[in-house]
């Protein structure tokens, strides 16, 4: 059932939604796949002292 | 938490209750009486004569020449260098200074009160565009304008604010912000307003009409002459927000050429500092990113406050100037901003931005959640004492700068 709908997927015309790293989305949108990116990085930069904190002081 | 929430909606509270009125212009041994000779105050957080930038000790010979503590400006460097000044923060006086920010006992200082608060903050007067010292120009033509600022302009504009109840500011910045200004690196609307604002009262308490033509011609040809009025505005605006405990809000941002210091409410008058970025910007013609000194001054205290980057969005024609890219994109500056900021300012809004208050209070907390750090809009100084404004641009306050004050603040709450 899984491989019948992954089949599925890469037989259309693909709607990408890139997180995080750009370079991706660019490669893409190179090969004119329809890309939309999205800025994110993880809180603090990925510093787990900083996250740490962060997640007990909230926001 | 709880306690950071309150905390912050009481800092907050304060932000958007504060009254700043422009009051007087008094000569800074007046203004700031811990303020003695041979003092120097600085824009930016501590730095010793050895670590500071070339416009930075440019700018401290020429002032030193100025008050007369120093015969020539190599006579000044030499005094500097053997410890004959003592430095200080502007901040650490109730004061700031754009750019270099050099602050001395006999320079006029404009008073700003904030009538909610009770307290007064000060910057000298902004000596127009060119070569100037703010920017570490500190030759004869430097010298006469600050003379004659001390000795002419500065007692007019004192002497015209005294004989009226001082201009509030908050009124005037919101309608500068529905003529284009953000009061960082734009702000035409706002000095031809205030200008409109004193020019009956310099009439009136002028007895002499050709210096009378001159004082409003330098304000009249000065488009950037109500930046300094906005930062002692700012500085007002900021200092009662200080020491509110389990506040995460930043209450002071500032540079000094070398490093970036920030102040948070919670952790009371702490420096966090980083070494300070390099604008990414344009410049005049002749001179290149080659020449240009790291960001400075105390002009930061506009973004505290929701101003200048936080602010682009009013201002499509400021996004050109420094180079922020086109101006359809200003807006996107101003929603960035509203995703590390506790609130809005519902008295500054952006009509562009279907009247969208200015993003207002910095959390550290959501600076660093986000990565977002503080836009800035900047003027551009040479690298070399005595040359002055190259190009103007925007940067991005140090992350450090925020790491080491969540630490700090943390603890200050109990939080391991």
């Amino acid at each position: 059932m899984e491989n019948d709908k992954t089949a599925d997927l890469i037989s259309k015309p693909l709607n990408v939604i890139n997180i995080g790293l750009e370079g991706f989305a660019t490669e893409l949108k190179q090969q004119g796949v329809s890309v939309t990116h999205v800025d994110w990085s993880p809180p603090a930069g990925g510093d787990p002292k900083i996250a740490d904190l962060l997640s007990k002081l909230g926001t | 938490m709880k306690l950071i929430e309150k905390a912050n909606q009481k800092a907050l509270s304060r932000m958007l209750s504060a009254d700043p009125v422009l009051i007087d212009v008094i000569p800074a041994s007046e203004a700031i009486p811990d303020l003695k000779s041979h003092m120097i105050l600085h824009a930016g957080p501590p730095i010793a004569w050895e670590n500071m930038c070339g416009p930075m000790q440019g700018a401290i010979a020429g002032i030193a020449k100025f008050e007369g503590w120093s015969n020539s400006l190599e006579d000044a460097f030499e005094k500097a260098a053997a410890g004959a000044f003592d430095f200080h923060p502007n901040h650490h006086f109730d004061a700031v200074g754009p750019m270099t920010g050099m602050t001395t006992i006999s320079q006029p200082l404009m008073v700003v009160e904030n009538r909610k608060f009770g307290n007064k903050a000060y910057c000298a007067l902004n000596e127009g565009l060119g070569k100037v010292m703010r920017f570490g120009g500190n030759d004869d033509s430097v010298l006469e304008r600050l003379s004659w600022l001390r000795d002419d302009f500065g007692p007019a504009f004192g002497k015209a604010l005294r004989s009226g109840d001082g201009i509030p500011l908050k009124h005037l910045v919101a309608r500068g912000l529905t003529m284009g200004d953000e009061m960082h690196q734009r702000n035409v609307a706002c000095s031809g307003l205030i200008l409109r604002e004193l020019a009956p009262a310099l009439a009136r308490t002028s007895s002499d009409n050709e210096e009378l033509a001159k004082i409003l011609a330098f304000i009249g040809g000065n488009d950037q002459f109500f930046l300094n009025v906005g930062m002692a505005m700012g500085k007002a605006i900021m200092d009662p927000v200080r020491g509110i405990e389990g506040s995460s809000v930043v209450t002071a941002m500032c540079r000094n050429g070398t490093e970036f210091g920030i102040r948070v409410s919670g952790t009371g008058d702490q420096w966090f500092t980083a070494p300070v970025e390099m604008p990414e910007g344009l410049y005049f013609p002749g001179y290149t990113e080659a020449d240009a000194n790291p960001d400075m001054g105390d002009s930061t205290i506009v973004e505290t406050i929701g101003l200048g980057g936080f602010a682009m969005g009013a201002s499509p024609a400021v996004a050109g100037f420094v180079g922020a890219g086109a101006a359809s994109d200003a807006g996107n500056f101003t929603r960035t901003m509203s995703e590390i900021t506790t609130g809005e300012n519902p008295e500054w809004t952006i009509p562009a931005m279907d009247y969208l208050g200015v993003p207002t209070g910095i959390d550290i907390r959501m600076v660093l959640d986000t990565g977002l750090a503080p836009t800035i809009n900047t003027g551009i100084a040479h690298k070399e004492p005595g040359v002055g404004q190259v190009g103007a641009g925007v940067v991005r306050a140090p992350m450090k700068c925020f790491e080491q004050a969540l630490i700090a603040f943390a603890e200050s709450v109990g939080v391991k």
